[in-house]
């Protein structure tokens, strides 16, 4: 499978999203400069983490204009699979290509820690391999991963299980404390209502290695992957 | 001379901080008085920041060589070590105390900023950042402002830019109230071939400025940084602190990187300290040319500057960039990619001088090597300081011993110093580039290092396509300064010891230290007494350990109104780790493994058994006094050879060093500071027995700081072999527990206490937090 992991001035786990992908899992994955206005026949589209344009405007705001972005539009508006991780997630909303918002941590500081993950729906190619029930543990670190959405955003979020992950406990509960920012309903991930898009706060992608101290996040990428798989697998019978 | 200069006066002399013997030695490098500029440009190479002209004879008695040194002290921006494979490191620490005293946000930040700009000046790409902090104690509003401060400003320019922040060290102590001390690392890696010079090569190359156009901010930083600090600092200072924009210095680094790939570059060097002035006489002094350019051409960011501005703006995120005659186009086309500004501000020239023009009209024009290197150099005067003798005279008469051992292990454990930092690591990102396999929390932070460490590497390289197999380092940095104000020299050898034993217990070899010496004014002989003997301390540990000294900074004039701070010589130790199996953690692993003291459990030599200095005497009985507990060097060393072979051989599943707190507080770590993940703490109990040391005083055996210790664990079918093959070594070894429960329970010779790990965590976890929040 062919990855594009973009590249925005300020990004920088585009790099350990490459590692992930190409030497742990071994598939391609190319960096995709954000001035480029073409994505290179990739099969899916990695948003990576970072501060894009150094988010000193609002995160994701300035990000969302480069022209690679359009392309990033085209290509999922056409079913393509895209993931934005933290940054990334930030982008993707920003871009209107996810709904809701995230803002400033409740706390007002940045987080880093390891938190436990639910998923919310097993649904969507992001999650269909993850096992039932399973807790995900995976790092996150923010300053502005609070989820934000309208009550009728969250009602249709809902409605139509496009609430992937939420934060929780060591058992799998939501709790206050489980939730590291403030998150309404702890939401932790979303995709829009074809499900070929999605964003979370967490990095799946550091925390795809045993030697990290834990391979949860691959469930992630290998869900994108077996999706993908079984989709070529259709198309050609 | 420029229109409005004002006229070279004694008080003008004066006000830049140069002697008249100073300003005598300017005239005759110059045959003539200096220009307004000039003499600001020697105001700042010749401050102590720049010039080390205070302690340069003292910084030579540090080993500096050894086998893998490639790039020694002082040669060049930061020194670099070979670790095998045709791999290597450079790495460095650097203080920004005075600017964090009046900014704390924007002083830290930038500190943050430049020192990562020495590590990718050398052509490595930083791959991480540690922050060694003092401050005063938590209690006053202020420290808690600046302390808050501090850390928000190294979390925003290292978590923007995208550097872990791996580890450090934290202390409060009253002493750094009004002063704190902010000492920032940073290591990167490259290839051998990748070594850059700060060198301008090449007569007739083109000098190209790249970066963020030039403000008025930090004029004439490092000039503030070689006064003492005073009630009116923050008022008059507060424009000499930078602004800090890591967005842009992650742009940077990646445009430097590339175009170093390209072999274009002839020499390279940051604008740090003494900004344009210090980066254009030291390439041409380092090459022995002379370097000439022009201020118009200089992109500026405020309007009117003045050519002294200019020369002395400390504006941040640049860099002076040799380029090699008839590749400019190669920079062009990098840094517009990059969307960074550049601009060709001169040329290298044969004349040995450093001439600066604006608008063709020569505003400077000083033989460069004279004024980089013939900085004055003087031999301080010293004297034992008075408070010493009564330091010495102190016994422990009029200590009373514990009554309530389980109580006192509370209260240290929740004392600042001691208590967890995660209300500090939290903020920073310390997983980012995904190469932290132990996060900050243990003894040491562990790195790997995997291929996208390195920089970019030219495309017709023969290295292309080569596998470097991953490797694993170790960091820590470590000083307590309570033990160099009581004894600078056993105190300067115990910190270069604890940053050993700290890398020793995560199964790591020194490689080699960086040291920052934080200290009191040095005109004072009594202060300039504490620099010396800390010094001879340093220099002969970093012999014993095989860890010679790369590079470092000092910070003197560390004094507030109320007083000089606490003798601070920070190093950076960092290590390596042979194997993935050899990296080992402080927390105990299994119910059932044995616990093991390695090391005497109580000096027997010392009068005061450990507890001269300790954190027991400050927290429980209110006194900072007593010499604190020797460092026998040549058992340190048996201790952390044996500990490095136990590892190997696979006997050891998890080792911690005693340092602040003694025993009992590393036993109670050993237990709690496992993290599964947020509010989701591992704890696991001890029985610990003691009854076997029964020669030494209760809290001194709890609480006491003998040297050269290590608490380990095994399983038990490996207990014996550890124990016999320790002390085959001749290291003390003694099984003293067994991990297991859920309370810590110790039993001594006449007593005996237990606690829930939960309810000891819960004071340690949660002292830094509830003082801030």
């Amino acid at each position: 499978m062919k990855f594009a992991v973009l590249q925005f001035p300020g990004s920088n786990c585009d790099q350990d999203c490459v590692h992930v992908l190409k030497n742990v899992l071994g598939h391609s994955a190319r960096l995709v400069w954000h001035k480029d206005n073409s994505l290179g026949g990739a099969d899916a589209v990695i948003v990576p983490g970072g501060f894009s344009y150094g988010d000193y405007l609002r995160t994701g705001a300035i990000a969302r204009f480069s022209p690679v972005m359009r392309a990033v539009g085209e290509f999922a508006a056409g079913g393509g699979l895209v993931l934005g991780i933290c940054n990334g997630f930030q982008i993707l909303c920003e871009a209107g290509l996810l709904p809701g918002a995230l803002i400033r941590n409740r706390s007002l500081q940045f987080r880093c820690e390891h938190i436990y993950l639910k998923t919310a729906a097993a649904n969507s190619p992001f999650t269909c391999r993850i096992p039932a029930g399973r807790v995900l543990r995976i790092p996150i670190a923010h300053g502005e991963g609070c989820y934000f959405a309208d009550p009728e955003t969250l009602a249709g979020l809902r409605a139509r299980n496009q609430i992937l992950w939420q934060y929780c406990n060591a058992k799998g509960e939501l709790t206050e404390r489980a939730n590291p920012n403030g998150s309404v309903q702890s939401i932790a991930g979303v995709c829009n209502q074809g499900r070929n898009v999605a964003g979370l706060m967490p990095h799946p992608e550091r925390a795809s290695e045993a030697i990290l101290d834990g391979e949860d996040g691959r469930l992630i990428f290998e869900s994108m992957i077996a999706w993908w798989e079984q989709r070529g697998q259709a198309r050609a019978a | 001379m420029q229109k409005t200069d004002p006229p070279i006066t004694p008080e003008l002399v004066k006000k830049h901080g140069l002697t008249p013997e100073e300003f005598t030695q300017v005239r005759e490098i110059l045959g003539r008085d200096p220009s307004y500029t000039e003499l600001g440009i020697f105001s700042v190479m010749w401050s102590e920041h720049c010039s080390y002209k205070n302690t340069r004879p003292l910084l030579k008695t540090f080993p500096t060589r050894s086998a893998r040194i490639m790039v020694g002290a002082g040669e060049e921006n930061a020194g670099i070590v070979d670790i095998g494979d045709g791999l290597a490191i450079a790495f460095k620490m650097e203080s920004h105390n005075h600017p964090s005293a009046v900014e704390p946000f924007q002083g830290a930040a930038t500190g943050v900023g430049g020192i990562i700009r020495d590590i990718f000046t050398m052509g490595a790409r930083p791959i991480c950042a540690l922050d060694s902090l003092r401050f005063g104690e938590l209690s006053e509003p202020e420290v808690r402002r600046l302390f808050a401060g501090v850390v928000a400003g190294i979390a925003h320019y290292g978590n923007c830019f995208g550097i872990p922040t791996v580890g450090g060290e934290v202390y409060f102590d009253k002493s750094f109230e009004g002063n704190p001390l902010v000492n920032v690392f940073s290591l990167g890696v490259l290839r051998h071939e990748q070594i850059a010079r700060g060198k301008a090569q090449g007569v007739g190359n083109p000098v190209f400025y790249v970066g963020p156009a030039t403000g008025r901010d930090g004029l004439a930083g490092a000039a503030f940084a070689s006064q003492d600090l005073t009630d009116e600092s923050a008022e008059q200072q507060r424009g000499a602190v930078q602004v800090g924009d890591p967005f842009m210095e992650k742009l940077l680094v990646e445009a430097c990187l590339e175009l170093l790939a390209t072999d274009a570059v002839a020499g390279i060097q940051d604008m740090g300290a003494a900004g344009l002035t210090c980066s254009t006489c030291e390439t041409a002094a380092r090459a022995g040319t002379g370097i000439e350019i022009e201020l118009s051409k200089v992109p500026q960011r405020a309007p009117n500057m003045t050519p002294y501005e200019i020369m002395l703006s400390e504006s941040q995120e640049r860099m002076l960039i040799i380029v090699k005659q008839g590749r400019e186009a190669e920079v062009k086309r990098i840094f517009d990619k990059w969307d960074l500004p550049w601009a060709q501000i001169g040329r290298v020239t044969d004349t040995g001088r450093m001439v600066v023009r604006c608008h063709g009209e020569i505003v400077a024009d000083i033989p460069a090597a004279k004024l980089a290197n013939d900085a004055p150099i003087y031999h301080r005067e010293s004297r034992e300081p008075a408070y010493l003798q009564q330091v010495r005279a102190f016994t422990l008469a009029g200590v009373a011993d514990t009554a309530d051992p389980a109580g006192d292990l509370l209260r240290l454990l929740a004392w600042p110093t001691i208590a967890s930092k995660n209300w500090v690591y939290r903020q920073y990102d310390h997983m980012v580039r995904a190469g932290t396999v132990v996060c900050p929390g243990s003894d040491a932070a562990v790195l790997r290092l995997k291929e996208d460490c390195l920089p970019v590497l030219p495309e017709n390289s023969p290295n292309q396509g080569r596998q470097y197999p991953e490797k694993y380092l170790a960091l820590t940095s470590d000083c307590n300064a309570t033990y160099v104000y009581l004894d600078p020299y056993e105190g300067g050898k115990a910190t270069v010891a604890e940053a050993a034993r700290n890398l020793a217990c995560s199964g790591a070899k020194p490689l080699g230290v960086t040291d920052n010496l934080n200290f009191g004014n040095p005109h004072n002989p009594e202060l300039f007494y504490q620099l010396k003997e800390a010094v001879r301390g340093l220099g002969e540990a970093c012999r014993v350990f095989d860890a010679p000294v790369t590079g470092g900074n000092c910070s003197l004039y560390n004094q507030s109104p109320a007083g000089p701070i606490d003798p601070a010589p920070t190093v950076g130790m960092v290590g390596i780790i042979e194997k993935k199996e050899h990296i080992t953690t402080q927390w105990f692993k299994d119910a059932g493994d044995v616990i093991v003291l390695l090391g005497a459990p109580v000096d027997a030599d010392d009068p005061l058994q450990g507890l001269g200095g300790s954190a027991y005497l400050q927290v429980i009985h209110r006194q900072k006094t007593g010499r604190p507990p020797r460092c026998d060097l040549a058992a340190e060393k048996r201790l952390h050879d044996t500990l490095r072979r136990l590892i190997a051989d696979g006997l050891v599943k998890s080792a911690h060093d005693c340092s602040e707190g003694g025993l009992a507080v590393t036993l109670a770590e050993g237990c709690m500071s496992r993290r599964e993940a947020r509010a989701t703490q591992v704890l696991i109990g001890a029985e610990v027995d003691l009854a076997a040391f029964s020669g030494a005083r209760l809290d001194a055996l709890l609480f006491g700081e003998t040297q050269g210790r290590v608490v380990v664990s095994c399983s038990p079918t490996n207990a014996a072999r550890l124990i016999e093959s320790a002390q085959s070594n001749g290291v003390p070894a003694a099984r003293i527990g067994v991990v297991g429960g859920a309370d810590l329970k110790v039993k001594t010779a006449g007593t005996s206490f237990a606690r829930p790990v939960a309810e000891l965590h819960d004071a340690w976890w949660t002292a830094i937090s509830k003082a801030m929040d």
